[in-house]
């Protein structure tokens, strides 16, 4: 105290600078982090008003928010569970994402992964079960793959917009299931609910040791720093980020666009395709229409919110499984309706996406040069 | 806020619950607040098969010593495992109805399956032996109330065209398209019923489109097998046809319009349930039951319904509650020419055989694929 006192000038000098050099190398980062931070809080914060409106003490929400997400072993559990889908899902729009293209049709390629997977698994039986788990895997990554390489191979070859494309496939896969689920690969035992047969218990992939996750966020979280690894610090996603930033330069220096968009696109796909194929194995047991239940979709929000990072949508991804697994404290010791949760999915979307616009713009962290 | 003491007092209620009910059979789980979680697919104002089972929920609201929690909107994935394991860990229920059909296998199977002392009911589900014991699956006949709406429906057609929106062609719509029609042609042997399937349990836009061109081929009373009528209702008196209702009284959405409907009953079973478990009893693990039994009801009928109509209908109904009448009966045919029941067969409610319909009858003017 003494000496700023007596040195006031100095001191407001020296500290500053530091800060500044500390701030400016690592400006970047921390805008990352504090951003979407920033955002969230005022999302939750706006959620907050939004609640009292209704007559609901906001406090409760918060609590009761953080109590059903994260508060007990069970809550943490209910999260990691309901994120394992989402972030497979959200690799299949963040990894065209590097190459510009947006492509939102991760429903479709689960979906088309998932009766893949079970096809596998029922052309299988009698197999030893890592066989047919390990067919199962790579049928619903191909197939999901394949999949998505139609919206990426309508774009190269036929300039048809992706985006369009992914999203109508998802409801030609979803016809596709439908079709073979109630026609040819329906269980003549499933009366009321059309299904295959069940791929057999013995087949199942089972949960994690010690919790009841599913292996599905083994896998998540595996193919989350593989993609983050493939896209910052390989030649392959250094020319898709090329090309993601300019076309034309990426042509020009000799990269083949249409190769990257392609191989971009199977990964995408295979990424979705194994969130059909886990929750056919892990949890359903047999496809039917219960799949749809917009997981890829959710994948999109994900991505999105994420900046297309695959390590970020880790995060993303278990905040809001945290947000659907709190939903039902909600309804239940609040009475807010299951709506409410879409509301504040929806302001944490907004939210995020409007502060996109303060990167580089908050002056503290920007350089003096 | 003391959130804290609140949820670890219903936990330690809950355990002591348990404990004594392992020594003493259920009876000490209901001496105390017992808590019971309802679980439903849909929105549970819905004006159907969701608000069916809240409205049975609400009359356990009204007894004492209970505590109902309730979650919509869940979908019929490892989410519904997390919701009844949330309900349990969280809210200590011990008697949990999942209410919607896709719950039953595998997940809330394996729920009873882990929580051995807890209770679960299963609406539509098909218990068997190698389920676990303190499962059940309860289900009503409302082809008997839907008979009864038929016959009203046929007095009630000036054009002798019926039209009968339905979602699925599994046995339980069978089922009731066909009790239906049977119905009306006990009215009018020559009525016939024009179905159409959406594809799907909740599908407003196309039950809207079904409902319109239904009209427009000349049909003047509607009924459906959906899970929110109230698309159908709407639209249907909006083009100034007449109505039967599904799942719940849709009478306040169109006054005028509606006839009578097959409603379900869950008001009257579910605080039978909750005291034949309270006085020691057991819940049989199959229940089933009609008019008779009180598991369904027919609406009160509407202004529209003819002199006629309410006494014919009253007097098969006085059957149902009486000595029994059996819907189908040989000699029957199907639309296609075929008998589906030879002459001098009866095929009671409780017959395996009508679990398995997939068939439309004689008067039907559609095709089940």
């Amino acid at each position: 105290m003494t000496t700023e006192a007596a040195d006031p000038v100095d001191a407001a000098a020296i500290a500053p600078a530091a800060d500044a050099g500390f701030l400016q190398r690592w400006g970047t980062e921390i805008e990352y982090i504090l951003i979407p931070g920033a955002a969230l809080v005022v999302a939750l914060l706006v959620f907050g008003i939004f609640v009292a409106l209704f007559g609901k003490n906001p406090l409760d929400l918060y609590w009761y928010m953080y109590y059903g997400a994260f508060g007990t072993w069970f809550s943490w559990q209910n999260t990691l569970s309901r994120a394992a889908p989402l972030i497979l899902t959200a690799l299949c729009t963040a990894l065209p994402a590097q190459l510009g293209m947006v492509i939102i049709g991760g429903e479709g390629a689960l979906l088309i992964g998932a009766l893949s997977a079970t096809s596998a698994a029922l052309a299988l039986q009698g197999m030893p079960p890592l066989v047919v788990q390990v067919a199962m895997v790579i049928a619903g990554m191909t197939g999901g793959g394949l999949w998505i390489l139609l919206s990426g191979g309508l774009r190269q070859y036929r300039g048809v917009n992706e985006t369009i494309s992914s999203l109508l496939l998802v409801y030609i896969a979803l016809a596709i299931l439908n079709h073979l689920v109630e026609g040819v690969m329906r269980d003549p035992a499933s009366l009321n609910k059309p299904s295959t047969r069940e791929i057999g218990a013995a087949n199942m992939i089972g949960t994690i040791p010690g919790t009841d996750v599913h292996w599905g966020l083994v896998f998540g979280l595996i193919l989350a720093v593989a993609s983050y690894i493939l896209i910052y610090h390989t030649t392959f996603g250094f020319a898709a980020r090329v090309a993601g930033g300019n076309i034309r330069a990426a042509k020009i220096v000799g990269l083949s666009v249409g190769k990257l968009i392609l191989t971009v696109c199977f990964l995408a796909g295979a990424c979705a395709g194994l969130a059909g194929m886990v929750e056919v194995a892990a949890v359903q047991g047999r496809t039917n229409a219960n799949l749809a239940v917009g997981y890829g979709f959710t994948g999109i929000l994900v991505a999105f919110l994420a900046r297309q990072n695959p390590l970020a949508i880790i995060p993303v991804a278990i905040l809001l499984g945290g947000i659907n697994a709190s939903g039902g404290l909600l309804q239940r010791r609040l009475g807010l309706p299951d709506a409410s949760v879409l509301v504040l999915q929806g302001i944490i979307f907004i939210s995020v996406l409007a502060s996109d616009a303060l990167y580089g713009r908050i002056g503290f962290l920007k350089g003096k040069s | 806020m003391d959130f804290g003491r609140i949820s670890r007092r219903h936990l330690l209620q809950g355990g002591a619950a348990l404990t004594l009910g392992a020594a003493a059979g259920l009876r000490p789980a209901f001496a105390a607040e017992t808590t019971i979680g309802f679980i439903y697919v849909g929105s549970r104002d819905d004006y159907g098969y969701n608000q069916a089972h809240a409205q049975g929920a609400a009359a356990l609201k009204k007894l004492p010593g209970l505590k109902v929690i309730e979650e919509e909107k869940v979908p019929e994935t490892d989410a519904v495992e997390k919701t009844i394991e949330s309900m349990i860990n969280l809210d200590g229920a011990t008697l949990l109805f999942p209410t919607s059909f896709g719950y039953y296998n595998p997940h809330m199977i394996k729920m009873a399956a882990k929580y051995p002392k807890l209770r679960f009911e299963h609406c539509g589900g098909l218990w068997s032996e190698k389920d676990p014991k303190n499962a059940g699956s309860y289900f009503g006949y409302i082809d008997e109330a839907q008979y009864i709406a038929g016959i009203v429906a046929g007095y009630t057609s000036k054009s002798g065209k019926l039209g009968f929106v339905a979602a699925k062609p599994i046995p339980q719509v069978l089922r009731n398209i066909n009790a239906f029609t049977l119905g009306a042609r006990l009215a009018n042997p020559k009525a016939t019923t024009q179905v159409i399937f959406t594809g799907d349990w909740s599908m407003p836009v196309k039950e809207a489109e079904a409902t319109n061109s239904l009209i427009d081929q000349g049909v003047d009373v509607l009924t459906c097998h959906v899970d929110g009528p109230k698309t159908m209702v709407e639209n249907a008196a909006r083009r100034g046809a007449f109505v039967t209702g599904y799942h719940v009284n849709q009478s306040p959405l169109a006054p005028k319009a509606y006839l009578t409907g097959a409603e379900w009953n869950w008001e009257a079973l579910y605080p039978k349930f909750v005291k034949m478990l309270a006085a020691g009893e057991s819940i049989p693990n199959f229940y089933r039951g009609g008019l008779k039994e009180e598991l369904v009801k027919v609406s009160p009928y509407g202004e529209a319904v003819s002199e006629p109509a309410r006494k014919h209908a009253d007097e098969i109904k006085a059957k149902f509650l009486g000595d029994g009448y059996t819907i189908f009966k040989g000699p029957l045919k199907d639309n296609k020419g075929n008998t589906v029941i030879t002459a001098g067969t009866e095929r009671g409610q409780k017959d395996p055989e009508l679990e398995k319909m997939d068939y439309l009858v004689e008067g039907v003017i559609g095709a089940t694929s």
